[in-house]
């Protein structure tokens, strides 16, 4: 029972690295971007919250859409004015690389210099209840969030295949070039891409405060890293991938907690990286691409 | 008014001119070829027509107006389409997404309707899909629908690339080496078909072809380019007695 009991902690926690990790993986899959200001769009996310809720006291129905939209606002804002002269221009990946670690440095420090560097409690978003199932005891924050992730995923899910902007973020991702030609306005879906992967970034966010209440400048830093780590361990480029890296990544950092030792979880997690770019280097779900001759 | 029009239309990289004062028409529903040796800077010409390339010089009018400084997708979505040298589907879609694709800028449901399945997005989607099909049935292709691109036969994927070119309802179509990698008897299809498609769309088609036979058949006048310059144009039989352009194909 007690391993049941840490699966099912470990894909709440999955959770909130999958929602994460599908912004990583949406963006690397249509402009090649390793996008690692990402993470810290879940920071934006939780000071928002923090705002609305601690000093505004105002409830959770109105903090999650502003958290919603500030993340998607960021995401786009962050787009137009720090990538998207470098994607036009076709400038190399590394400067694309280094400018979103710039802007990564950007985002901490801003809010760094706005509420100061120490950790910010909040209260938590719902009422946390034990809920008893069968003879398994379960936080209600992790069914929430386990619930929340299905949810967003299947919306994704639909969106990406049964609409006509999802059919061109498939079409750009393959050859935007192509696309381009076809008709498509890639510009604008590149910045749909990022407001989508924000948004998403956001609902992680609320997760991440609902389960652990507080808030700090480098809060993305790890959550981003590992999502991260889930996006390529499930694939970078797809979104298949990166839900099933988030949910495994999650687990594996359960188990390992309960069953070696709290301190190495990190080192599980990174661990688990290295041996799938060491026998499997396109992730779990990923293709391997075929060089052009 | 010509459907196409460049004038002194240039384009230099470093300190190559690639293509020199190009002038070249197009009218309604005319197919028209563009030759030359490798390197004469064929391909070039489709790049410039489709926004790829930003001319160093000279102007490109659809229709009377200037498409120069329009984006690629603009000037596809003012009619002009086309298909690549080296083929460029969307090879993990299927078959007919990739042709709803090219499509999808007429489409007017807004992505909301679509993901909670209003009524005008099953609308829609039905259309669009039938138009697809209606359009693979040109080439044979009905029972390929579903399938996903990568898996076609070559053959096919060319077909896919020129059909995918028509959904976005072109008014020119630009077609690089339609007949490349085809054999006799596929080329010889296609000729009819390139025929049948230009009276059923009502389309002016512009094609690079290295296949002599399929351009001395298809096309009513041809355009001559050799490093960059015009060296002749005309009607083909005209083309084929041409000294200079014997001479550029020979390379004496």
């Amino acid at each position: 029972m007690d391993f049941t009991t840490h699966v099912i902690n470990g894909l709440g926690l999955g959770s909130i690295y999958a929602l994460v990790a599908l912004g990583y993986s949406m963006v690397y899959g249509i402009v090649q971007l390793i996008n690692f200001s990402h993470g810290d769009i879940i920071m934006v996310g939780g000071y928002s919250v923090y705002l609305v809720m601690s000093i505004l006291g105002l409830p959770v129905w109105i903090a999650a859409p502003v958290a919603i939209i500030v993340c998607t606002l960021t995401g786009v804002i962050i787009e137009r004015v720090a990538y998207h002269r470098l994607l036009v221009h076709n400038a190399a990946r590394i400067s694309l690389l280094i400018t979103a670690m710039g802007v990564s440095i950007f985002l901490q420090n801003v809010f760094m210099l706005f509420f100061g560097s120490d950790p910010k409690a909040m209260p938590p978003l719902f009422t946390s209840t034990i809920l008893k199932i069968g003879s398994l005891e379960l936080a209600s924050s992790t069914i929430l969030n386990i619930i929340t992730s299905v949810i967003m995923m299947s919306g994704l899910q639909l969106l990406v295949n049964k609409t006509k902007i999802g059919k061109a973020m498939q079409a750009a991702s393959e050859d935007t070039e192509a696309a381009k030609l076809m008709g498509i306005n890639t510009n604008s879906v590149i910045a749909i891409t990022f407001a989508v992967g924000s948004a998403l970034a956001a609902v992680g966010a609320l997760l991440y405060s609902n389960t652990y209440p507080q808030v700090r400048p480098d809060m993305g830093n790890l959550l981003g890293l590992k999502a991260f780590v889930a996006a390529v361990f499930g694939g970078i480029g797809s979104i298949p991938g990166a839900m099933l890296g988030g949910y495994a990544l999650g687990v594996a950092e359960s188990l390992t907690k309960a069953y070696i030792s709290t301190k190495l979880t990190d080192a599980v997690v990174f661990g688990i990286l290295i041996i799938m770019l060491l026998v499997k280097p396109s992730g779990l779900m990923g293709k391997n691409k075929k060089e052009k001759v | 008014m010509h459907l196409l029009e460049t004038k002194d239309l240039g384009i230099v990289f470093g300190g190559l001119q690639a293509l020199n004062e190009l002038h070249m028409v197009v009218d309604d529903g005319e197919i028209v070829g563009l030759i030359g040796p490798n390197g004469a800077g064929k391909t070039t010409v489709f790049n410039l027509l489709t926004g790829v390339y930003v001319p160093s010089g000279g102007a490109i009018h659809l229709e009377g107006n200037s498409i120069l400084g329009k984006k690629p997708y603009q000037i596809n979505r003012i009619g002009i389409a086309r298909t690549f040298q080296n083929i460029r589907l969307f090879k993990n879609m299927t078959v007919a997404d990739n042709i709803k694709v090219a499509m999808n800028q007429n489409m007017k449901y807004k992505s909301l309707t679509a993901m909670l399945r209003l009524p005008p997005y099953w609308r829609q989607e039905r259309e669009v899909d039938k138009k697809a099909r209606e359009l693979l049935r040109i080439f044979d292709m009905e029972d390929t629908a579903d399938q996903t691109a990568a898996n076609l036969p070559y053959g096919q994927q060319r077909k896919l690339e020129i059909l995918r070119a028509l959904a976005s309802q072109p008014k020119l179509l630009l077609l690089d080496e339609p007949a490349a990698g085809m054999n006799p008897t596929e080329t010889k299809d296609l000729m009819a078909t390139i025929r049948d498609i230009r009276d059923r769309f009502n389309v002016a088609i512009l094609l690079i072809e290295h296949d002599m036979s399929l351009v001395m058949n298809v096309c009513e006048r041809l355009y001559v380019l050799d490093y960059g310059t015009l060296i002749a144009q005309g009607p083909p039989e005209e083309i084929r007695k041409n000294e200079k352009v014997i001479a550029a194909y020979l390379g004496c």
